[in-house]
């Protein structure tokens, strides 16, 4: 191990193995992440003051769930990264089986099973586990071989990756199923991927869509994907949506209707306005301005989230930070269009600003890995 | 393991990591672009077309019902208010499960199986899915709270305030002032659907009808912003609507209430006229219905009731009751056969009990005829005929009056049209002429047919309405008035009174009008020895039982004004020749109504009215009372105004 350490303190990009570590350092702590982050989360906190419309029991509830974020952010981040590296298989053999479980004895709600349960102990969706198992075992995997991996190795990452993906898609729940093939991609392309092999696949990909269009997709997903293109065909069922929120964003302006003045959200016609459609709240309320700096501040989380694993002691840790990252984006991006009426419309929430505390604790616990694999010293 | 893992080459693993990550910020941040693009194409370029969809969401123009004008008696008293009643309106397309939905208000409002039955067909006869139908007028104040509790689990549901008729004199005045009913299809496609789009209640009957155009008002709108389940948040415009006019009546509530208390559950009619103008003072007609019933809805069974009740409490029996007018119609005759010179008031017969035709066997009977011949009147003249009501004499009379001068005379008492300006349901009676008899029998006129009509029997059928014209015809001496309901319509909000003579066209205008009546053309002394004749029947006492006036047993010994009347006792069934009319063996329906018309005072009479109690018995006994106690009431007022120096001219002020 002393070679490693050798050439990690030669690394421009490495830690200084010399130099005495920042007070905060120590305490795993990225100060210029958690006031990022935190900025986020407060912008978002405001919003959602607006959107659940005088329902404190909600509010309150949301300040509970990211007190518990920040919590699993601590926690995360002071775990080394070494001992992510030695359970990242076990972590993710755990959750194949939780969701095969799922499959049999899952909870079902709004007509998906996605939810284990113990009655009267907890409950929990495996499938949120698995957006940080998979990139974990993808660059539990990859740590070992050089890089970029050759074909063999990519495939086997494909099956590591596929196999949960498919699992979740069929609950069904193919925001989640978006997001953790996502996560595990994103380690491939970090992991250096050939460009063309990406290419390749994209080809092969449109070849294929017909096909999947026809055999694989359900009837409402199908739906969905013909609202996009022509929302009016169904103005009150399938359309009612998108029309109501791309209504609520376009009326906002530049500049908006005004904190709490949003009538689409009040009156109650954007569907889900504190969940999955925050953002059009935001875009009615605080207009152009409004989410583009919401936009502008998750660039920043992203651009020091890649900083920081960029920065990370390891293979290992640089991948699955970076990895981590790109989930964020991959977590926004999805939302935003869809919102916006780019995508069609799938179950993602609005990282760190949806109403709902599972994703923001699993993305907090996320940050928190960024921070540990950056922090540690080396292992 | 860790022969590969030394030669994985750090260094450049780390360049390859760091590319890739710069590689994936720019895509990044062009993506992110993308979705910047798309937030300015909406926000910016396309913001006007998002602005007024969205307030096209929000914003609904809604009508709002007018207030219906009010309806006061002729000194101001409410006889048609409006109340304010929560009511349960729903709308069928922002509710997701109707059928849910109602089976969930059934258990918050504890609501019976009729009233469920009830919502359902109301929804069926809705005409608009989105318009907010109420399906439930009046709501307790317990029913309100557990719908507030329970909102959020009823969309579509919503609680209306609604103002809502309400008439505070109930059955009393029920078929003078009419009633509302909830507006149907049929009632939009012949109404104004602008004007009416927002109502719920139309005038159905009497005034309330009549009078609909009215009473109506003006519908006014308001911008509301709804939410996306249709409930509206807020106002943010409002045209008000303006209520219809208010309407005085000719009414007069206390002479209503004295007419039903002194009917005293008897089927019948009263019909109380100013003489003076024609104005409807009271309109009574026993059994009647609550008019509320039909605001605040009825079962079925309670309507299957009212329309199947052998005693037709929906009729109008003082507009639409024709019965035959008995001896009240001998005045005509008598004035008929002065203005055709056929009598005079010197002429005298003997009157032996029964009447017979030259050459004929059949025998005509005096009222107070009996088997053995004891009855009749002896020798009468005109003024005796009228106040003994003697058959004969008049059989007598009628025989000999060409058939068609006492049809016309007849007529221009109003009898056979309705001369009521305001009442156009009222029915015209029966006035036969041997054209008629012809046509509705195939008969020809035969003097027997004169005989009878000459005691207001035969085929001859005239409403208690068209009985008080003729008495106040009869006490104007010869100055016929057409009847009318409304006095004036003012401004509900304003002082201002318009003119009473609103009328939207004459209804059942008799014929030749231009050209002067014959009833004008007769004596001011014949009219006024009717008028005395008329006194008689009332005040002429003391004389012995062949002296008497009819009614003065009954209603003239304790009569501190004078008052001029004339009784009849109209037969429903036909008594063979030969028997007597036994009141015992006949059924309810079969027994003789009594009739009493009179006017008071004699002098500068104010009120002329007609009574009648359906198979009452004698119109002397039966009727004349009940009109006795209606004039009694109302010289009372008059005499108490003129006390209080109050004039009924004085200016009439709303509330």
């Amino acid at each position: 191990m002393s070679n490693i350490d050798f050439q990690r303190s030669l690394s421009p990009y490495g830690a200084p193995a010399d130099s005495a570590p920042r007070w905060y350092y120590r305490l795993h702590i990225d100060p210029i992440l958690v006031v990022l982050l935190s900025v986020v989360i407060v912008y978002g906190l405001v919003v959602l003051r607006s959107a659940v419309d005088g329902n404190e029991a909600l509010f309150n509830a949301q300040l509970q769930r990211m007190g518990m974020a920040y919590m699993a952010l601590i926690v995360a981040a002071q775990i080394p990264p070494n001992f992510y590296l030695r359970m990242a298989p076990l972590i993710y053999l755990l959750g194949l089986l939780f969701l095969v479980l799922v499959l049999f004895f899952g909870v079902t709600v709004k007509g998906s099973q996605r939810w284990l349960e113990v009655p009267g102990l907890l409950r929990f969706q495996p499938s949120e586990l698995m957006k940080l198992a998979v990139p974990m075992a993808v660059a539990w995997y990859l740590q070992k071989r050089s890089l970029p991996p050759r074909l063999k190795y990519t495939l086997i990452c494909l099956v590591i990756i596929a196999v949960p993906a498919l699992l979740i898609g069929r609950q069904p729940d193919l925001g989640t199923s978006i997001l953790v093939f996502g996560a595990g991609i994103s380690v491939l392309l970090l992991a250096g991927l050939a460009w063309r092999w990406v290419l390749w696949s994209l080809v092969a990909m449109v070849a294929v869509a017909p096909l999947l269009w026809q055999f694989v997709l359900e009837g409402y997903q199908r739906q969905r994907i013909l609202t996009l293109f022509d929302p009016q065909s169904d103005p009150l069922g399938a359309g009612w949506n998108i029309i109501q929120s791309t209504t609520a964003i376009g009326s906002g302006g530049l500049f908006g209707k005004g904190l709490f003045q949003g009538s689409q959200s009040y009156l109650d016609f954007l569907p889900e306005a504190r969940t999955d459609f925050i953002v059009a709240v935001m875009g009615e309320e605080l207009g152009f301005v409004g989410i583009a700096l919401l936009l502008v501040l998750y660039l920043l989380i992203i651009a020091r989230g890649l900083w920081l694993a960029a920065q990370a002691g390891s293979t290992f840790g640089r991948l699955l930070a970076g990895a981590f990252v790109l989930t964020f984006f991959v977590y926004l991006f999805v939302n935003v269009a869809m919102v916006s009426g780019i995508l069609p419309v799938v179950g993602v929430p609005l990282p760190l600003v949806s109403y709902g505390g599972t994703s923001a604790i699993t993305l907090m616990a996320g940050f928190g890995i960024i921070m540990s694999v950056r922090t540690h010293k080396a292992w | 393991m860790a022969l590969e893992l030394s030669i994985k080459d750090q260094n450049q693993e780390v360049e390859l990591f760091v590319r890739r990550a710069i590689t994936m910020f720019v895509l990044v941040v062009l993506m992110l672009g993308l979705i910047a693009l798309r937030l300015l194409e909406l926000q910016l370029w396309n913001h006007d077309t998002y602005k007024s969809r969205s307030d096209d969401n929000r914003i609904r123009v809604q009508t709002l019902a007018p207030p219906r004008g009010m309806i006061y008696d002729r000194y101001g008293r409410l006889l048609a208010d409006n109340q304010n009643a929560a009511s349960l309106a729903l709308t069928v397309d922002d509710m997701d499960d109707l059928s849910a939905t109602i089976n969930l208000l059934t258990d918050v409002l504890q609501l019976s199986k009729q009233q469920r039955t009830a919502i359902y067909e109301r929804i069926e006869t809705s005409r608009r899915p989105d318009v907010a139908l109420v399906v439930i007028d009046s709501l307790s104040e317990s029913q309100v709270a557990r719908l507030a509790v329970n909102r959020h689990l009823l969309p579509g549901i919503e609680v209306v305030n609604q103002l809502v008729r309400f008439y505070p004199f109930g059955r009393v005045a029920a078929h003078a002032v009419g009633s509302v009913r909830r507006l149907t299809d049929e009632d939009l496609r012949n109404a104004d659907p602008v004007q009416y789009s927002a109502t719920t209640f139309i005038g159905k009957r009497g005034v309330e009808a009549y009078y609909e155009q009215q009473l109506h008002g003006q519908v006014g709108y308001q911008k509301v912003e709804t939410d996306a389940l249709g409930r509206v948040r807020q106002t943010l415009d409002v045209q008000s609507p303006s209520q219809g006019k208010a309407l005085r009546l000719h009414l007069d509530i206390d002479l209503q209430q004295a007419g039903v208390t002194a009917l005293d559950g008897r089927r019948g009619a009263i019909v109380a006229l100013d003489p003076r103008t024609g104005g409807v003072l009271a309109m009574v007609s026993p059994p009647a219905y609550d008019p509320n019933i039909f605001v605040s809805g009825m079962t079925e069974t309670v309507f299957a009731e009212l329309r199947s009740s052998s005693y037709v409490p929906l009729f109008n029996r003082a507009t639409n009751g024709q019965y035959a007018p008995g001896s009240t119609f001998k005045p005509i005759v008598a004035m008929a056969g002065l203005a055709y010179g056929t009598t005079t008031w010197d002429q005298v017969i003997e009157d032996r009990g029964a009447f017979q035709l030259p050459g004929q066997e059949r025998v005509y009977r005096d009222w107070a005829w009996t088997k053995d011949n004891s009855g009749g009147q002896g020798m009468v003249d005109l003024r005796r005929a009228i106040y003994r009501s003697s058959n004969v004499y008049f059989y007598d009379l009628a025989s000999r009056t060409p058939i068609k001068d006492l049809v016309s005379f007849a007529g221009e008492f109003g009898l056979g049209s309705n001369l009521a300006l305001d009442i156009p349901h009222a029915s015209a009676g029966l006035l036969p002429d041997p054209a008629w008899k012809q046509g509705a029998k195939g008969l020809p006129w035969y003097p027997g047919d004169s005989v009878n009509m000459g005691i207001g029997q035969g085929d001859l059928l005239a409403t208690p309405l068209q009985m008080a014209v003729v008495a106040a015809t009869l006490a104007n001496r010869g100055r016929r008035v057409s009847p009318r309901m409304l006095l004036e319509t003012f401004d509900s909000n304003a002082d201002s009174t318009d003119a009473a003579t609103e009328f939207s066209g004459r209804v059942g205008d008799v014929g030749g009008r231009a050209t002067q009546l014959a009833l004008e053309k007769v004596n001011a002394e014949d009219w006024e020895n009717m008028v005395q004749a008329m006194e008689d029947v009332v005040h002429r006492g003391n004389q012995g039982f062949r002296g008497n006036g009819t009614a003065w047993a009954y209603i003239g010994q304790d009569i501190d004004y004078r008052m001029a009347g004339k009784s009849g006792t109209a037969q429903v069934v036909e008594i063979s020749q030969g028997e007597e009319y036994d009141e015992e063996t006949l059924s309810e329906f079969d027994r003789k109504h009594a009739w009493f018309i009179a006017f008071a005072p004699v002098q500068n009479p104010t009120i002329a009215l007609a009574v009648l109690v359906e198979n009452g018995g004698g119109g002397s006994s039966v009727a004349a009372p009940v009109a006795r106690a209606v004039i009694d009431v109302h010289m009372a007022q008059q005499q108490a105004m003129a006390q209080h120096a109050v004039t009924s001219s004085n200016r009439f002020v709303a509330r």
